[in-house]
């Protein structure tokens, strides 16, 4: 076959034009300024709708009120944002102001790479946020972010088979007990077509420890040294024994959820396969936008054993040590955690504020999509000690993750559970204190 | 005639068999792509039904309205196709005269040069990100799709470097040969003759580092922080939270437009996938 002139010069001007195209776009993206100059990033990790807008019109609100120090609305996502601030701390150009959690703090304060923000929140918003919340961002005294959203572990009930099955529905002013809820399984259990509850147990971790804080469960011993230890005594196992003997002797919780991840059990739920699904307050968002017409749902208040206590994660903004703008970065994040703004960011992602006005906000107080049982919850939370740990986040990779899966898939005992989550626990905690 | 018969049969079992393992692997490879489809035509309630449906019940535009609506997806679509491709040209210029020179020049040199190439594949990612970054950081390359093509370019260029050096060995020496009877010098042979053979391969060496690039995700995510600049599978993960929860309508749909590009330059590039080319360009 052969090519005529024409052919070969349009193939040219085509190659051409792509080559000119592909220039032109990639110029766009190769200025580089002053950090000192640019505005101030913020890495945000809102990812549904409601929550990236309201996140977006106040940095638009903030932008507009402060023009000299703006701000530039980063997206970012929970899967992967720790390896992101690692390699951008380390290479010397982190964003602004980080969004994150606060389990991942102690982590990072352990390199120094968040600014202490003690002396730069205003007062208001200090007294406005409970004590409790502040204790998850404050390590060895150091304030390294503002907790903004918290989320409380619930179950959500199919109301229909919670009135037919002839349970008592628990309520805020009288919650279910543990006990009350394994005899309550036991009824809402119809072997062979429905179970009571799913437990969607794919990263059993932070869920775990916080519920275990029903009975006083705290996994880790900090002796008068400093030295931490992991301890997986009666107190610890209290939950995890509970949760295993549904799944495995009462068999009123389907060992096939244990492999899930948040709202995947839903399906199965809205058929009527399951009574319950635990959860995050999140999950009501989930119910709301995917339950098919007509479905009746209730969000039961936590559960109490010894005590109400769970443990708290939150959401936090902090501040990247070292970053030119520290002051107008810890004044955008006392802006974002204002009771209005916090209202906001709870509605966007149906998690609850930690500001004491704003819980007590008509929008947050009302009945409607249960918030009134979520912001209830939200008085049982405290502070868990595995914030304080540095090396948590080793540890829970690498050792309670994989361990907790082994057990809650049944392959392992809970002795030697325990034995190894010490062990292997004790070797992950001397490296750090080693290190330290 | 009873044996014609037979062999005819087993023939015609035969050829069934092939076909029916043919709609297989079809089935197989636009399984998750039709899925897609489906899933961002479905509403978050459809989603949700503990039978799926291939077909969507109640048809619906609304996750292709949010996720454009939501994110800038046209610009990051724009700008992932301009890295990719300039990544893809860049390694395979890069790759195509080191591979010549590889497949027809026997040296001590060039095996240390092989074996380093297939050394250079064992690298993880996360052992050079941070010197990679501090490097791109002090030439000004941070937040620039240039620095992300030339990081593109370098990922890719020992797998095409050897995919090439493959091929290229495969083309007959002796037309090279040939055509040096015939009166052609270096450069003449090597555009006149080795070049459209090599056609083939090259485009086979620029599908791959244009779907390469077009998928990555790490470095644009180490590298890319203006949101300005940031390339589509960036944008993407934006519809996932915490846990593995993902707003599946939107993402895909999102997922469903950034396969189009694929698509549309395999099918641009297919037709230069002509096997046999040299077939009976030499006897014997």
């Amino acid at each position: 076959m052969t090519v005529g002139r024409g052919g070969r010069g349009r193939r040219r001007g085509t190659a051409l034009a792509a080559a000119g195209l592909a220039a032109a776009v990639l110029v766009t993206g190769c200025a580089q300024g002053d950090p000192g100059e640019e505005p101030m990033r913020y890495l945000s990790l809102a990812w549904q709708t409601q929550s990236i807008e309201a996140n977006r019109r106040l940095v638009q609100e903030w932008n507009r009120e402060h023009p000299d120090a703006p701000v530039e609305y980063v997206q970012g996502s929970w899967d992967n944002v720790n390896d992101q601030l690692v390699t951008a701390f380390e290479g010397g150009d982190p964003p602004d102001i980080i969004h994150n959690e606060s389990p991942t703090l102690t982590s990072f304060e352990y390199r120094n790479y968040l600014a202490d923000l003690g002396d730069d929140l205003p007062a208001d918003v200090r007294a406005d946020i409970g004590d409790a919340a502040w204790d998850t961002v404050t390590i060895d005294g150091r304030v390294v972010g503002v907790p903004l959203l918290q989320e409380p572990q619930v179950l959500i009930a199919n109301a229909d088979i919670l009135r037919e099955s002839g349970v008592r529905i628990p309520t805020v002013e009288e919650p279910w007990t543990w006990d009350e809820f394994e005899a309550a399984a036991r009824e809402l259990t119809v072997p062979g077509e429905r179970h009571a509850v799913a437990w969607p147990l794919s990263s059993p971790t932070n869920r775990v420890l916080n519920l275990a804080l029903n009975f006083g469960g705290e996994f880790f011993r900090v002796a008068e040294d400093g030295t931490v230890t992991v301890e997986v005594g009666p107190r610890e196992r209290e939950v995890l024994e509970r949760i295993h003997r549904q799944l495995y002797t009462d068999r009123t919780a389907d060992p096939q959820a244990v492999g899930m991840s948040g709202s995947d059990p839903l399906p199965a739920f809205f058929a009527g396969q399951y009574a319950m699904v635990q959860g995050g307050v999140y999950t009501r968002q989930q119910v709301v936008e995917q339950a098919p017409d007509g479905f009746d749902w209730v969000m039961l208040p936590p559960l109490v054993g010894d005590v109400p206590d769970q443990g708290a994660t939150s959401q936090t903004l902090s501040v990247a040590a070292g970053s030119p703008h520290e002051a107008d970065a810890a004044a955008f994040v006392a802006f974002m955690a204002e009771p209005d703004n916090q209202v906001d960011l709870a509605l966007g992602d149906w998690l609850t504020p930690t500001s004491q006005e704003a819980l007590a906000s008509p929008e947050l107080t009302t009945n409607e999509n249960e918030w009134d049982v979520a912001v209830h919850a939200a008085g049982n939370l405290r502070s868990a000690p595995y914030l304080q740990v540095p090396g948590f986040d080793e540890f829970k990779n690498r050792v309670s993750e994989p361990l907790l899966q082994e057990y809650f898939g049944d392959r392992i005992s809970l002795d030697e559970l325990a034995r190894r989550m010490e062990e292997e626990g004790d070797a992950v905690m001397a490296r750090y204190a080693d290190e330290g | 005639m009873a044996a014609v018969s037979a062999a005819r049969a087993r023939r015609a079992a035969a050829r069934t068999g092939q076909y029916a393992a043919l709609v297989c692997y079809l089935v197989f490879l636009a399984f998750p792509l039709v899925w897609l489809a489906s899933t961002a035509l479905k509403t978050p309630q459809e989603m949700a039904l503990l039978d799926p449906t291939w077909i969507p019940l109640e048809p619906t535009l609304a996750n292709f309205a949010a996720a454009f609506g939501e994110q800038d997806l046209v610009g990051a679509a724009r700008r992932s196709l301009g890295v990719a491709l300039c990544s893809a040209v860049l390694t395979v210029l890069l790759a195509l005269p080191a591979a010549y020179v590889l497949a027809r020049y026997k040296s001590a040199v060039n095996r240390v040069v092989m074996g380093w190439v297939l050394v250079s594949q064992v690298f993880p990612f996360i052992l050079v990100i941070i010197a990679l970054f501090m490097i791109l950081r002090r030439f000004g390359l941070v937040d620039s799709l240039a620095g992300l093509v030339l990081v593109h370019a370098t990922w890719c260029l020992p797998f095409v470097l050897w995919m090439l050096r493959g091929y290229l060995r495969g083309i007959p020496r002796v037309l090279e040969e040939a055509a040096a009877v015939d009166g052609a010098g270096r450069w003449r042979t090597l555009v006149s003759v080795v070049a459209p053979l090599a056609a083939p391969g090259v485009a086979a060496a620029l599908m791959f580092g244009f779907v390469s690039s077009w998928n990555e995700f790490l470095f644009a995510l180490i590298l890319l922080k203006d949101p300005g600049v940031q390339t589509l599978p960036l944008v993407l993960v934006a519809f996932t939270g915490p846990e593995g929860v993902a707003r599946l309508g939107p993402l895909a749909a999102a997922s469903l437009m950034a396969a189009v590009p694929s698509l549309v330059f395999f099918a641009f590039i297919q037709r230069r996938f002509r096997g046999g080319l040299v077939d009976g360009a030499v006897k014997g």
